[in-house]
């Protein structure tokens, strides 16, 4: 059994840890959250510079031979920053696809261009009627000559005004929520038929509802085999949300520590807050849920390499332990805070903000139990 | 004991209920969220009621009261809530009004009940400050005997909807040397319009401007403002809490506020099937109802205390708590039914569900910013520890 990081581990998260502090302090977020875009491009380009992109890929795929803990390291840190940069849509999700999946081709062209920084990918999985069932598809890819052509609606896809190019699932035969039939589909963003309608979200990141309306693509635009996607879409949305639990932890960590301080700081009754022991204890549970929750983003991430009944039990479990302790801490530290946790102008709302939607990402708790409890039962 | 109304008391219903449906401007929705509507809005049903004279109905009938008993009451509220009725703003008709009726004098009962019942003259609270929330008596803002006039510096918070308000009733310092922080308070009536008093807004973390910071500057207030004598302002303010308390359990909007999760759950789905027929889900909209039963319940014995004369004690304090956290769970468990359209921020995107390309189902788009808005609820009022620390001490006898 082994805890520990690599060497290479800790220098990256060092050097995050400093890119956090030094270009993603909160009032520079605000900005980037607030800007037209609302992104920085040019801080993507020094993170793939620094090599972040290229980690979790082998050096046959033009990687850096890492892997799941490298990226929850990345995540940790970016959680810590709430950094709004697409690492989990581009690195983790279109990553993964083509890392398990695609062609020699798909890997030179894709891989190249997510490590070098020059494609952004967003991954478009979630339906406005399928909640989070990953097979409750509507959206259709039917066959067209060589290639096919793509109808559907795709919600809330995460990253999408930023992307270059969208990760699609389609169903290529059979009925809504049929676990056969299902493809994946790379789309250039631009191709004709695809609308876009671009917002910002709650916790200060940007999406799009995507509509396919007769979007025709070539052959090469179908990553694995057709109709045969869901167990390799299952795998890649367990990676994303083991990395995107890390990202929780990075973010509750925070938000603990902020509370600590600001009930040090904050004086009623003529002593700190923080003295008081009803806040006390409050504030331990926080610190305990942060502490029950890194064990179980490390527990995903170390099974995603294991059996699919193993990886998909440990990844609900990480997932419905996280979610509850991310709206126990996030609730908590608005509360301690008190009518200064409930202004835009403070850190700690913004951490709130994330941590509530971290839990409808990828499937929130109840439908991870449901998830464990099914796997638990045979 | 029985829970049944009287006769009396359902043909009471049925009349409150038809002059609602009649009478409640049309144009008013309060489905969305309170900021999204307009001044005019928040006040048009307090300018129907300040005409039938039910504006004010905990009010003694000598001051525009309606004389209704604690119950006839609850019903109205109910009746209200039924079809989610923006209700008269509490800072004027549950909070300074009182105050004023029971400590006033003549001439300021005179001048500013009347504006009160007719929702025509806008009321704010200022109490908190940065330094002094949960422990109010340490506020710090002064107010200086000059003459005929108080001359008031210092800065409020917190102060809700203070942007369209006409008066503010304030807490003031005005005797620094006082033996307790809470004996050197007075409380005094401001006109929003004096020189001196400046509002800027905070935005909150839904993204909405509710509330404000007050600065005020050498305020010259006339010192018929004064309310009860100087220097007893903290007793005001404490019978004032405790009315601020009673109407917080919310339980008659909470119910509502449940058959609508019930109407969003009925049509989201899960597994192609109404997420309302989920057992876990369904599990905890029911868990809402029990403890909805329990807290409806405790107010009625609350109110039948009151019917038999007495005021609303420490107990008050249960309803504040159960009445937040349920309140605080319903929007939490929307946002847990919208889906993945609680992650949009519709606020800038008015289109958002009506365009050709629509973003989710209208249902969904206040269901984030309800959750964020709500978590103010344990905080202000009191917060919940507050009232904790208030049981323990006045009723546990800790
Ligand atoms: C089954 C059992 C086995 C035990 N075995 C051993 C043993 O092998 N060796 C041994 O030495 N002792 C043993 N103990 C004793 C145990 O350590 C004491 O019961 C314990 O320290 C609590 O002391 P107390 O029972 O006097 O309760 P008290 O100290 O009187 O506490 C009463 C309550 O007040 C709370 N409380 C006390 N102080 C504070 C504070 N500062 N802040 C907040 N809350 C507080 C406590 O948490 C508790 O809820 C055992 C007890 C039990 C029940
Ligand atoms: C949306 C909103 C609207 C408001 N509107 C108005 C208004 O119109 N007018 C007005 O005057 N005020 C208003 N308030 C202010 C409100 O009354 C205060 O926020 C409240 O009194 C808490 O004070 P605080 O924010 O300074 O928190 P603090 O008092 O600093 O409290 C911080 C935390 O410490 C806890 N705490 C404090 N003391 C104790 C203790 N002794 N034991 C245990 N825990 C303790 C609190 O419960 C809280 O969790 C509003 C507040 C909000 C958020």
């Amino acid at each position: 059994m082994d805890f520990n990081f690599t060497e290479e581990q800790t220098m990256v998260r060092d050097g995050l840890t400093r890119l956090v502090r030094e270009s993603y302090d909160f009032e520079t977020r605000r900005g980037v959250i607030e800007s037209d875009s609302g992104w920085r491009p040019e801080l993507w380009a020094q993170i793939a510079e620094m090599g972040l992109l290229g980690m979790p890929f082998s050096e046959e795929d033009g990687g850096f031979g890492g892997g799941a803990i490298d990226s929850l390291v990345v995540m940790e840190e970016f959680g810590r920053g709430l950094v709004v940069e697409p690492y989990v849509p581009t690195v983790v999700c279109a990553g993964g696809f083509f890392k398990h999946a695609g062609s020699a081709e798909q890997k030179e062209e894709h891989i190249g261009g997510i490590v070098d920084g020059s494609r952004v990918y967003a991954f478009a999985y979630a339906e406005p009627r399928g909640r989070y069932d990953l097979a409750d598809l509507e959206t259709t890819a039917k066959k067209d000559g060589d290639g096919y052509v793509l109808n559907g609606h795709k919600a809330v896809v995460i990253a999408a005004p930023w992307a270059s190019h969208l990760i699609v699932t389609a169903r290529t035969s059979g009925e809504r929520r049929d676990h056969d039939g299902i493809s994946v589909f790379v789309v250039d963003k631009n191709a004709d038929g695809v609308v876009t309608r671009d917002y910002p979200t709650v916790d200060g990141r940007r999406a799009s509802d995507v509509y396919f309306e007769n979007v025709s693509v070539g052959a090469d635009a179908l990553i694995g085999e057709e109709g045969k996607a869901l167990p390799l879409i299952e795998l890649v949305v367990d990676e994303a949300t083991a990395a995107q639990c890390a990202e929780a932890c990075g973010a509750m960590k925070c938000a603990q520590e902020m509370t600590v301080e600001y009930s040090r700081q904050r004086k009623q009754f003529g002593t700190p807050i923080g003295k008081f022991q009803v806040l006390q204890h409050r504030m331990v549970d926080m610190f305990v849920e942060y502490e029950q929750s890194v064990s179980m983003a490390y527990l995903a991430t170390l099974k995603l390499g294991e059996s699919e009944v193993e990886r998909k039990s440990a990844v609900s479990a990480a997932k419905v332990r996280i979610g509850q302790a991310a709206h126990h801490v996030g609730q908590e530290a608005i509360q301690i805070h008190g009518g200064m946790g409930m202004t835009d102008e403070l850190a700690i709302g913004h951490y709130f903000k994330r941590l509530t939607i971290f839990d409808a990402e990828f499937g929130n708790v109840d439908h991870h139990m449901k998830r464990h409890i099914a796997l638990a039962s045979g | 004991m029985n829970l049944d109304f009287s006769t009396e008391e359902t043909a009471f219903r049925n009349e409150v209920r038809t002059f609602i449906e009649e009478n409640y401007p049309k144009n008013v929705s309060a489905d969305g969220l309170r900021d999204d509507l307009s001044p005019e809005d928040m006040v048009a049903w307090h300018k129907v009621l300040g005409e039938k004279g039910w504006s004010v109905p905990a009010w003694p009938a000598e001051y525009g009261g309606t004389d209704w008993t604690p119950t006839q009451r609850y019903i109205w509220s109910e009746e209200n809530a039924r079809i989610n009725a923006i209700m008269p703003l509490p800072f004027g008709a549950s909070m300074v009004g009182p105050v004023i009726y029971t400590f006033g004098n003549e001439a300021q009962k005179e001048q500013h009940l009347p504006g009160i019942r007719s929702g025509d003259v806008w009321w704010c609270q200022g109490y908190s400050e940065p330094g002094a929330g949960s422990d109010l008596a340490s506020l710090k803002t002064t107010a200086v005997r000059d003459g005929d006039h108080y001359v008031i510096n210092g800065q409020k918070t917190w102060t809700t909807l203070a942007q369209h308000a006409d008066w503010g009733f304030f807490l003031c310092r005005t005797d620094p040397d006082a033996a307790k922080p809470q004996e050197g308070i007075s409380f005094i009536l401001v006109d929003m319009k004096s020189p001196g008093i400046e509002v800027r807004p905070i935005k909150l973390i839904d993204g909405g401007y509710e509330v404000n910071e007050t600065w005020l500057t050498d305020v010259r207030v006339p010192v018929e403002n004064l309310v009860g004598e100087e220097n007893r302002g903290w007793t005001y303010a404490k019978f004032l809490l405790a009315h601020e308390r009673s109407g917080i359990a919310g339980v008659a909007r909470s119910k509502r506020a449940v058959e609508q999760l019930r109407e969003i759950a009925d049509k989201e789905l899960l597994d192609g099937k109404p997420l309302m027929q989920d057992f876990d889900f369904a599990r905890k909209v029911s868990q809402l109802d029990i403890d909805l039963a329990a807290l409806e319940i405790t107010e009625l014995r609350t109110l039948a205390g009151e019917e038999a004369g007495r005021g609303p004690g420490p107990e008050s304090s249960i309803l504040k708590i159960k009445g937040t956290e349920i309140q605080q769970r319903l929007t939490e468990l929307t946002l847990e039914a919208v889906g993945h359209y609680g992650t949009p921020y519709y606020r800038d995107l008015s289109d958002a569900g009506s365009n050709e390309y629509p973003i989710g189902p209208d249902y969904a788009q206040h269901a984030a910013a309800s959750f964020f808005n709500m978590r103010k609820t344990s905080i202000y009022g009191g917060s919940n520890e507050i009232q904790r620390n208030i049981i323990s001490k006045m009723i546990l006898g800790l």
